[in-house]
């Protein structure tokens, strides 16, 4: 009897995940189907699903007009580059916050989630006057700059919260063996908080691949990434949305290819530490 | 002698590319119309006969308007054209930051362009912006609807057909609303539409003190009717209802009439996109007998940023798009409908192009609009569907939100106007106007 009420729950939670992950799955998957339409298909009402002429034209269409592998290059140059810039920071700052905390450590933590509280259109006169004075304008080494330092907190803050979980004990023991601060860090922190290393290093990157406020202001023909690139296809004047559909599944593709591989490392990083 | 030629290779190749080096590059914002996409297609033209370089910034509207603010207002040279409006060219202009487009060649023909355009992409006289391609609005009408409904589109209706029409047209059971309107909040969107509207009801923004006058019958007239005529014979949702939405519906045959932006005429006659292009008529925008039509004016121009470094180059290219022969080189391969209409006199003049069903309807819109003259009572201010004053855009957005909740039924028409005046009286006030 109560072997049967598990396989009931079990096939009830079951169909609620699936009806869930559909639900949130479906935006996507409507965006993938009307980049296959006409512009005269994708706005019939009532909509129409599955059945009808398949075409790829919009991609064809959309590869003509725009430099798709320039802009690609860009997100994957700001989006790593400011991932692994943060990581390098983060990773000494969270490990004395948790490893020798001092009596304001939390207060600087809170200090420094309070800062992605900020709407960012309240310091964008200040930093577009600053890259124009550094000569960053449309330049993808100050746009990785930039998200690096929005990112930071949130990258501080998992780490802080998957080191905490690490007994400070095995660190002692490392140091009596004679392990430096290096060797501490590197051979002994560091493995042991790699999943939430790298679900924090994911999180970021996709963070930083969907940033769309600093991407758009400080950038122009050069550095924009694939966040103009859809952004380049919106028009309040015209029915362009099969081709608004195919960019946004063209800008969406490399980081939905990424998240399905590294799902597992994700969820696992996710239930170790920061946001369980 | 290896050596020699090594030597002369590395000389040769330093000399190419100090010469593909020197090769101007321009950088250019532009909107995502179907006029400045065509316009991209092109551009090679233009680099093979000139040998200077283009990138283009292609953005949406409203991000593209926020873009090249910031960089003009801080001076961060990003762009050497920037693709502008009716409403910014005068105030940028004014401010010093736009080159004059004063010394154009004699080829270009600055004469050419229609004076209603060049009036309102200038300041004190001087050409800040050259249009690329103008729209006034106009009625566009379902004539298969019309005759059923035994009615028949005056060329200059008043309001009152215009309401009487939408309600005989009107099929709930066949899916059919006799008027689409633009409701959505945002200045460019519901907001142009409902102010241009209110002219004809002899309404204004300000009276010359820069007071708020929504708290006129005019005003109250202008809202109550169309709410009256949209809840009637308006799609459902119309509070939340655009452009493109409405084209939507309109090529989808939900329409009866169609009361917008003139370059959707080249959209609903195009089989392509349209299942009604063969049975669409054009009128003027609609009157009250005041003196003053519905109907707008826009233009979307290219203007050079003041401190640009390649100012030569930047007119060159405004020089070539919007010129003469640009029209022509569209024509040739894209026929006449599809040329950018409203900005040259020159065009309207020419016979192929008075072929095209919608030419005359849009010249007589472009013509019977004028921004130093658009309401019945005298107003402080320049501009049709706006006031040329850089508080506008953000005022005219709260108001137009405002108006779009009345739409909505989340207010009252009423309360909709109270707040309209309190928004724009209080930062008027605090701009120092009052």
């Amino acid at each position: 009897m109560a072997r049967a009420v598990t396989n009931q729950r079990k096939a009830i939670n079951t169909a609620a995940a699936w009806i869930i992950g559909l639900l949130i799955f479906f935006p996507i998957l409507w965006t993938i189907l009307t980049s296959f339409k006409s512009e005269a298909q994708a706005i019939a009402d009532p909509p129409i699903f599955l059945f009808f002429d398949w075409t790829t034209e919009n991609y064809s269409t959309v590869m003509e007009r725009s430099n798709y592998a320039r802009f690609l290059w860009n997100s994957i140059f700001i989006a790593g580059g400011s991932t692994i810039l943060g990581l390098i920071i983060a990773v000494p700052a969270a490990w004395s916050m948790a490893f020798v905390p001092s009596r304001r450590t939390k207060d600087i933590l809170l200090w420094m989630l309070s800062t992605k509280m900020l709407p960012a259109v309240g310091v964008l006169y200040p930093i577009y006057l600053l890259f124009i004075q550094f000569g960053l304008l449309d330049n993808v080494y100050g746009l990785t700059f930039v998200l690096m330092l929005i990112n930071l907190p949130i990258i501080v803050w998992m780490l802080y919260t998957y080191f905490r979980e690490i007994p400070g004990e095995i660190l002692e023991a490392a140091r009596m063996d004679g392990a430096g601060l290096r060797e501490e860090i590197f051979f002994v922190l560091t493995p042991m908080a790699l999943p939430g290393i790298a679900s924090t290093l994911l999180l970021n990157f996709i963070l930083a691949w969907n940033e769309a406020f600093w991407t758009l202001n400080l950038t122009a023909a050069k550095a924009a990434p694939l966040t103009a690139f859809i952004a380049s296809y919106s028009s309040p004047e015209g029915l362009f949305y099969a081709k608004l559909s195919a960019a946004s599944t063209m800008a969406i593709a490399p980081i939905l290819i990424l998240g399905w591989f590294s799902q597992k490392q994700l969820v696992r990083g996710l239930t170790f530490g920061a946001v369980k | 002698m290896h050596l020699r030629t090594a030597f002369c290779a590395v000389s040769a190749l330093a000399l190419t590319a100090g010469a593909a080096v020197a090769q101007a590059t321009l950088t250019i914002a532009t909107v995502n119309n179907g006029d400045m996409i065509r316009m991209q297609g092109y551009t090679d033209q233009f680099t093979a006969e000139t040998g200077i370089g283009v990138e283009w910034v292609t953005l949406e509207e409203n991000v593209l308007r926020s873009r090249v603010t910031t960089d003009i207002t801080t001076k961060g040279g990003q762009f050497d054209i920037m693709t502008i409006g009716m409403y910014e060219t005068p105030i940028w202009g004014a401010n010093g930051w736009l080159v004059p487009l004063d010394d154009l060649s004699a080829e270009y023909d600055a004469a050419d362009i229609l004076p209603a355009m060049a009036g309102g992409l200038s300041h004190d006289g001087t050409l800040y912006a050259a249009p690329f391609y103008g729209e006034s609005s106009m009625v566009m009408y379902r004539t298969d609807l019309m005759e059923k409904a035994g009615l028949e589109m005056p060329d200059a209706p008043t309001w009152e057909f215009i309401r009487e029409a939408a309600a005989a047209m009107t099929d709930r059971d066949a899916d059919i609303n006799g008027i689409c309107l633009r409701g959505k909040a945002g200045w460019g969107e519901g907001g142009a539409f409902i102010t241009a509207m209110s002219n004809s009801f002899g309404a204004r923004w300000f009276d010359m003190d820069w007071n708020a006058q929504f708290d006129t019958e005019a005003w109250a007239n202008t809202l109550n009717f169309y709410k009256g005529m949209m809840d009637e014979s308006g799609p459902a949702g119309y509070a939340t209802n655009g452009f493109n939405e409405n084209l939507s519906l309109f090529n989808q045959g939900k329409c009866g009439m169609w009361i917008d932006a003139t370059v959707a005429a080249s959209f609903v006659t195009n089989p392509d996109s349209s299942e009604v292009a063969d049975s669409v008529g054009f009128a003027l925008a609609p009157d009250n007998g005041l003196g003053k039509r519905s109907n707008w004016l826009w233009a979307w121009a290219l203007a050079v940023p003041a401190g640009t470094q390649q100012e030569a180059e930047a007119k060159q290219f405004i020089e070539w798009a919007t010129s003469k022969d640009y029209i022509e080189l569209v024509a040739e391969n894209e026929g006449w409908a599809n040329v950018p209409p409203g900005a040259r006199t020159s065009l309207y003049e020419n016979p192929e192009y008075q072929k095209v069903p919608f030419a005359q309807m849009t010249l007589d819109s472009i013509l019977s609009a004028d921004p130093n003259d658009s309401t019945v009572e005298e107003s402080p201010y320049v501009g049709i569907q706006f006031a040329a004053i850089p508080e506008f855009a953000g005022i005219a957005t709260q108001v137009s939100q405002e108006f779009s909740a009345a739409y909505a039924g989340q207010q009252s028409v009423e309360e909709a106007l109270e707040k309209a005046q309190a928004i724009t009286n209080e930062a008027m006030e605090a701009a120092g106007y009052r």
